[in-house]
């Protein structure tokens, strides 16, 4: 067997189009990785007539960029306490995720951590800190409910009572806030938007979004300063933001959210797999070279010298997926290894802010362009065997693995099907790449072309080995069973 | 002037190779059923006419398949030797090659785009035969033909099989892709209206036409001159190289 994979090896690096070929892949994914911020500029302008770009969000703990914008009535906590405060139900009409409730925060500047225990528009009684972490609390038809938050030490208790008396704790979170913290009565509401996708665009509609409801029954525990203060931390658009009180009632209008910023196409904010959007190009390289690799042995009769080398034909077919799946695994990792640092500093060049990953995430998805480039390859040499032709080959597996990540990806099909291409189709393995975090207790659209796979990466992964096992298994049949 | 004989030998040729007909129905089928699919998904306020002839992007890369084997089969077997014996005059060779893929594909495109704009009647309420309509399903089989010839020209630069549909496949698909991360209206709109296949695919849009970076005759105009360009280009390196 080892000689076997030295003869195919040899007879791979002794063709210098298929060298050519496929150290094509790597200036390929590079190239139109470029040409993505390479051609984008910002047209939109602020208030002031200063560019949007390099007018980056704020980040939250991790450098996560967030959105932190809501109505906040509050005082200063020293040391340990407790905030109580019976909420009135958001209206019906709210924001699904339009939010109302008690919070402990570092301080008033966006980005800054927190704790807050809050009822929404549509999902219930909820703890939530620091933008990602969410705990839904039990449910609740009832017009008004208390809401507690105290803190001991580090240790944050969120608690939610029907009546005042009884109390259920919804989560204990341990957050390190400092000793003085501001603390209180919020508001939030969320941008509605309204998603229009159709054959080859998407049309998007929305505004800002107010939330009005009563605080009362207000009672805090602990050290704290004297009065209540209002503050539109993240700076308010709408100048009907603010708070009224009377009689310890607190009327409080919001708008904003409290959320980590999800990626979506055309955004500032930029992905990893972003910048791999020139994979494609160079998996074609790839495939093309992989297919060659085989269908010539056909075209020029060499078979039969190999075969008449090495008489047992499945081993052929083996060193064959060897030798062509590790070149390409090579070149996939090199591809994107380049490609990722390379196009990055040019997105941050030209003003846009990248999503931090963490540096396991980060080989992940390099390490997954290889075993994409790999196990496409080996798909493709098996399909080669069976189809005997390079045309046919090609286009086969050009058109399962890159022309449904193409309707998916570019908006060409509605979210449904391209869902489904997504998971049925080899392109399903594009989701090795994804880095983008899908949040529950985020509302928005989390489509494949925002960059969101309907699979796993390691299912999407899964769903190409099991083509290129078939293809494998009936390829190892025919060859076995046919003449060559 | 072709002599009607090269023509009759580039006919009995494609005609005679048994994959010919398979790759006529496969287009045929292939646009048919993702255009049937596409019309079962599509979203409310979409084009009815663009969803019924989605499948034209499938059913394209099986035309592919056919103008490039005219050119690369004949190179993978040596035919092309007894095929320039036979027709001295090369671009004579080559313009008879055209002529027949595009009779070819103009008549399997005729057949594909009628089963989905059938389907589409049938599937979609809002879909009539207007005029833009049948703008978008005349331009469709215009469409399949350009590419067609498209792909054979850039076969005759290539010759091999696998990297001429690479090439072109990859040519296609390109803009579709890249545009998706291009944030400047401009250059959005520039690429849209420069690459063969969105301008191409221009020709069927029916609903905010206006709005399309480039216009419908337009645009199929853009694919053409992709398609003269990759004649042309082949049919330098046909008369300078050798076979």
């Amino acid at each position: 067997m080892r000689s076997l994979i030295h003869a195919e090896w040899t007879k791979f690096r002794t063709v210098r189009g298929w060298i050519v070929g496929m150290l094509l892949a790597i200036p390929l994914t590079v190239l139109i990785g470029l040409l993505g911020p390479a051609t984008s500029n910002f047209s939109c302008a602020g208030p002031n007539g200063e560019s949007c770009a390099g007018r980056n969000p704020p980040t939250g703990p991790g450098d996560i960029p967030v959105i932190d914008a809501f109505t906040f009535v509050h005082r200063t906590l020293t040391g340990d306490g407790s905030i109580t405060a019976r909420v009135a139900a958001l209206p019906d009409n709210a924001e699904p995720w339009a939010k109302a409730g008690v919070i402990l925060k570092q301080g008033t500047e966006p980005g800054s951590s927190y704790a807050a225990v809050l009822l929404t528009g549509h999902h219930g009684v909820r703890m939530q800190h620091n933008y990602t972490e969410d705990v839904a609390g039990p449910s609740s038809n009832q017009d008004s409910q208390w809401l507690r938050l105290s803190r001991k030490g580090d240790s944050l208790t969120g608690e939610v009572s029907l009546d005042g008396e009884r109390w259920v704790t919804i989560s204990t979170v341990q957050l390190g806030l400092g000793e003085r913290v501001q603390a209180g009565m919020f508001v939030s509401s969320p941008q509605h938007v309204e998603i229009n996708r159709s054959f080859g665009g998407v049309d998007a509609t929305g505004g800002l979004t107010l939330a009005t409801t009563t605080f009362d029954e207000v009672r805090t525990d602990g050290d704290w300063s004297a009065d209540w203060q209002g503050a539109d931390v993240g700076g308010s658009p709408d100048d009907a933001t603010g708070f009224t009180e009377s009689g310890g009632e607190f009327t409080i209008t919001g708008t904003g959210d409290i959320v980590p910023i999800t990626p979506s196409l055309g955004s500032l904010g930029k992905t990893v797999e972003s910048t791999l959007i020139g994979v494609f190009a160079g998996l074609i390289a790839v495939l093309v070279v992989a297919t060659m690799f085989v269908t010539s042995e056909f075209r020029r009769g060499l078979v039969r010298t190999s075969l008449a080398a090495n008489p047992r034909r499945g081993q052929l077919l083996a060193a064959k997926a060897v030798v062509i799946g590790s070149v390409s695994f090579v070149v996939g990792v090199v591809a994107a290894a380049i490609t990722i640092p390379v196009v990055e500093n040019l997105e941050v060049a030209k003003g846009f802010f990248l999503f931090p990953t963490s540096t396991l995430t980060e080989l992940r998805v390099i390490g997954g362009t290889g075993l994409l480039f790999a196990v496409s390859a080996v798909l493709a040499v098996a399909v080669g065997t069976l189809l005997r032709r390079g045309g046919g080959t090609v286009t086969v597996v050009i058109v399962g693995i890159v022309l449904p990540y193409l309707l998916a990806i570019a908006s060409m099909l509605p979210p449904g099907p391209a869902d489904w291409l997504t998971t049925v189709t080899p392109a399903a393995a594009f989701a090795l790449q994804q880095t983008a975090v899908e949040y529950p207790q985020v509302a928005s659209d989390y489509v494949t072309a925002d960059g969101f796979f309907p699979l796993s990466p390691a299912g999407g992964f899964a769903v190409l080995c099991v083509y290129a096992a078939v293809a494998v298994g009936f390829a190892f049949a025919a060859l076995r069973r046919r003449d060559a | 002037m072709i002599g009607v004989s090269a023509l009759h030998a580039e006919w009995t040729k494609v005609r005679t190779v048994p994959g010919t007909i398979w790759l006529l129905l496969g287009t045929v089928a292939l646009t048919v059923l993702l255009g049937a699919l596409a019309t079962n998904a599509m979203a409310p306020g979409g084009d009815p006419a663009e969803s019924a002839l989605t499948g034209v992007a499938l059913g394209q890369a099986i035309v592919v398949i056919l103008a490039v084997a005219m050119v690369s089969g004949e190179y993978a077997t040596g035919m092309i030797h007894t095929s320039l014996i036979a027709v001295p005059k090369r671009l004579d060779m080559l313009a008879a090659k055209g002529i027949v893929v595009s009779a070819l594909v103009l008549v399997a495109g005729t057949v594909a785009v009628l089963g989905s704009i059938v389907v589409g009647l049938l599937a979609l309420p809002d879909l009539t035969l207007t005029g833009p309509v049948l703008r978008a399903s005349v331009g469709s089989v215009l469409y399949l033909a350009l590419i067609g010839l498209l792909s054979l020209g850039l076969a005759v630069v290539v010759r091999d099989a696998a990297a001429a549909i690479g090439v072109v496949l990859g040519l296609l698909y390109l803009t579709p892709i890249v545009t998706t991360l291009v944030s400047d209206p401009d250059w959005h709109d520039r690429l849209r209206r420069l690459s063969p296949m969105t301008a191409g695919l221009a020709v069927q849009s029916t609903v905010d036409v206006v709005a399309q970076p480039v216009g419908p005759w337009e645009g199929l105009g853009v694919l053409a001159g992709w398609a003269a360009a990759a004649l042309l280009a082949g049919a330098a390196v046909l008369r300078l190289r050798d076979a």
